[in-house]
């Protein structure tokens, strides 16, 4: 016999976790006594519970296995869900544990209360109110298995405080398996789609291979990069996907998009076959749906039947988990890949020299300050680049500073590159950041943020410090929201409403307020010296406030509204 | 085009505002909404008229059929169906109307189900369209409330929506 909170923690336990992100309240007070007593669970407590989700977001993608936040009732809820509407977009596995008010109280505007399954309802994958402690076993159960299986996504268990109430004890026993009847995610791909989809691949003059997260989520990279190598295709990544294929690599065209390269936008534009996996056809990659891959076939895998055909009719759809329908497509393409047509290779080759002549215009060529002394934004993730050899687990907010990082910053692995693409939370950077180096207490982790960003949840420094996080801020200070004002600049004449960061604070001085180091750049002389110093500096937290030049653009930027993918401002004034 | 979804759902609370949300949040319209437990009361079912184009439904179909507690749907128009609704109309009805309400009312083979002084109250079942022919029909006289029931259905034949 245990009490509810006994019986959370033992289920959290069967599940193995090993982190728990959270924040104490009323409504939660028993399972934090619950957690008190026992010692298989870590806990780490945020300053902020928007940060808990991040820190959880953070440690799932890294490590692929589900996050776990626990927060309590009302505002702690509340807190959490700009958090969860993040992994929710992403499709990042979480499992969120809120705290309820008594049962008897709810819906009587009781202290602290607010309905959080009705609030967390459109951006969950799931949720459970609990109504008996009896219950509490398999929602967990069922809680991780949804969270972790199909199309990941946040999962929110709502718990009211009397049904943790450590005097009411009640049997315990953790379900073994599991029967679902209502939810049971595709296993495997359609053979006959999939044959159809090599015959086209087999034919295509040219091919192009467009991956997204979801290649990374469903652990596919394997596959794709054997898949992509076999076939010699070109392949490009979405800014979720970047990793997924090695970003060193010949047959990488870079990452595509409202600020991919023109090799890759070019690309796609033009190719008569793309292949798809894993990716969602987001208005930030298609630009103008109706003038999206005019001349091209479409073949689209993804394990969720929701996102074929959803804004791109698909001409071949294989619903089904990318690892798996990838892995039969290498065994197909092996069978007949010495038939390939007469002609194809030549075919193959004319559509590679093409993609030279795109890829040779060097569309992310640095312009360097003539004065030198300025330092430009891309110079910062060039110099990161170099002292990290391309091997960090690169974090980061949301603007200018995380397509600079995103373009100059080639990934050659998975689960290297954390952002926040769905939602775009500026604040997602340092927390996220927390949660991977918790995952990896070896791995180098760097967050490349923005004075804007960061500001979001600066206030978990003193998490960092609580816990001895010696993460790599790389803040990209242009005193602007840069990408806010890179709009007002193309499109409001630079009218620049609201975008400047007036009143900044002294920002070496604030990380050293929490005992962290912080060093200021402003001349490009000093910036390699720093950056190699900062990182080499292992056991503490370094801050590296550079101040970079505030005009720079980020470009390419496709051009909108209206245009194809192969419309793109290259710099300012000169466009395609 | 006007379709008729039809869709298992498991007893349990919290699920029908799961599929209302999601129509909400996505932009789908619902015309009409029935729900009720079945035979078996571990679920619910539950069917709603809703006007989409091809591709629209097929994203309502594939976005209901991910809610983890539909447990399977169909839509009712992609075959032969049967649909009804319930209409219960409270007409006023003095002097010579009475007759004249109780032979529209009988043309429409609809039963009069509450009598008073002034007032008839009419039951109807059909489909939409006949009650929209009713209510057409009747609103010469005065009309003072009108409660449907939204549409339920079945497949024809062999054809079941079942575990
Ligand atoms: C929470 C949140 N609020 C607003 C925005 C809109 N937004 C996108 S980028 C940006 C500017 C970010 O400024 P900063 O962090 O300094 O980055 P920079 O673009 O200057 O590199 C803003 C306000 C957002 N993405 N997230
Ligand atoms: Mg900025």
């Amino acid at each position: 016999m245990l009490s509810g909170a006994d019986i959370l923690i033992r289920s959290l336990q069967e599940e193995n976790v090993e982190h728990v992100f959270g924040y104490p309240g009323g409504a939660v007070l028993h399972i934090y006594d619950a957690l008190f007593k026992q010692n298989r669970i870590n806990h780490f407590l945020v300053r902020h519970e928007q940060a808990a989700t991040h820190m959880a977001d953070g440690y799932a993608r890294a490590t692929g296995r589900a996050g776990c936040v626990l927060v309590t009732s009302g505002p702690g809820a509340t807190n959490a869900i700009t958090g969860i509407a993040t992994a929710y977009m992403d499709s990042i596995p979480m499992v969120v544990i809120s705290g309820q008010v008594q049962s008897h109280l709810i819906g009587t505007d009781s202290f602290q209360e607010t309905d959080m399954i009705g609030i967390s309802r459109p951006i969950v994958k799931h949720s459970f109110m609990i109504k008996a402690a009896t219950e509490i076993p398999s929602a967990v159960k069922k809680a991780f298995y949804i969270a972790t299986s199909g199309r990941p996504g946040p999962v929110v268990i709502d718990i009211p405080k009397d049904i943790t109430n450590p005097s009411d004890l009640v049997p315990y026993e953790y379900p073994k398996d599991l029967k679902m009847r209502s939810y049971m995610p595709a296993t495997k791909g359609h053979s006959g789609q999939i044959k159809k989809a090599v015959n086209m691949i087999m034919a295509a003059q040219r091919p192009m291979i467009y991956a997204g997260g979801g290649v990374i989520q469903g652990n596919g990279c394997e596959k794709l990069v054997e898949l992509t190598r076999t076939l010699g295709f070109p392949i490009t990544n979405t800014l979720m996907g970047l990793g997924a294929y090695p970003g060193t690599d010949k047959q990488f065209l870079g990452m595509l998009g409202m600020h991919g390269t023109l090799e890759a936008n070019n690309a796609m534009h033009h190719c008569d076959l793309l292949l798809a996996i894993g990716a969602r056809f987001d208005d930030r990659i298609t630009n103008t749906v109706s003038k999206f891959c005019p001349q091209a076939k479409i073949i689209h895998v993804d394990v969720d039947p929701a996102s074929i055909s959803k804004t791109v009719i698909a001409d071949v759809p294989i619903v089904g988990p990318v690892e798996w329908v990838l892995s039969e497509m290498i065994d197909i393409v092996g069978q007949v890949i010495d038939q390939r047509a007469r002609g194809h290779a030549e075919m193959l080759a004319s559509w590679w020299e093409q993609i030279e002549v795109w890829r040779s215009q060097n569309c992310l060529e640095v312009k360097t300050d003539t004065t030198g002394a300025i330092i430009k934004p891309q110079q910062v993730i060039q110099a990161l680049y170099k002292f990290t050899k391309g091997d960090a687990v690169v974090t980061s907010d949301v603007g200018q500073h995380q397509m600079f990082a995103a373009l100059y910053y080639p990934f050659d692995k998975p689960r290297k590159w954390i952002n926040s693409g769905g939602l775009g939370t500026m604040g997602f950077g340092l927390p996220s950041a927390m949660g991977v180096q918790i995952a990896f207490p070896e791995e180098q982790v760097v967050c490349v943020t923005g004075e804007g960003s960061i500001q979001m949840n600066i206030q978990e420094l003193s998490t960092c410090a609580q816990y001895g996080l010696p993460i790599k801020i790389i803040n990209l200070n242009n005193r602007a929201l840069g990408m806010v004002k890179q709009w007002q600049d193309m499109q409001y004449e630079g009218r620049h409403s609201h975008s400047y960061m007036e009143s900044l604070p002294n920002f070496v001085a604030l990380v050293e307020a929490y005992g962290h180091v912080g060093k200021q750049v402003t001349n490009i002389d000093e910036l390699d010296s720093a950056m190699e110093e900062a990182l080499a500096i292992k056991d503490k937290l370094v801050f590296l406030d550079v101040l970079v030049d505030p005009e720079e653009h980020v470009y390419p930027m496709h051009v909108a509204p209206d245009g194809s993918m192969r419309d793109m401002w290259l710099s300012k004034g000169v466009r395609t | 085009m006007r379709r008729i979804i039809s869709v298992l759902l498991e007893n349990e609370s919290g699920a029908l505002s799961r599929v209302i949300g999601l129509f909400a949040q996505r932009g789908y319209n619902i015309e009409t909404l029935t729900v009720a437990p079945t035979d078996d009361d571990t679920l619910s079912r539950l069917t709603l008229t809703t006007i989409a184009s091809d591709e629209q439904s097929e994203q309502i179909i594939k976005q209901l059929n991910k809610l983890i507690e539909v447990v399977r749907l169909v839509d009712l128009t992609d075959g032969e169906y049967v649909e009804r609704e319930l209409m219960l109309i409270k007409v006023k009805a003095t002097g010579s109307q009475r007759a004249e309400v109780k032979r529209t009312s009988d043309i429409f083979r609809g039963q009069i189900v509450d009598v008073s002084a002034a007032n008839y109250t009419i039951q109807l079942t059909g489909t939409s369209r006949k009650l929209d022919a009713f209510v057409n029909a009747i609103s010469e006289f005065t009309v003072t409330e009108v409660v449907r029931s939204g549409v339920s259905g079945l497949s024809r034949g062999e054809k079941a929506l079942a575990l």
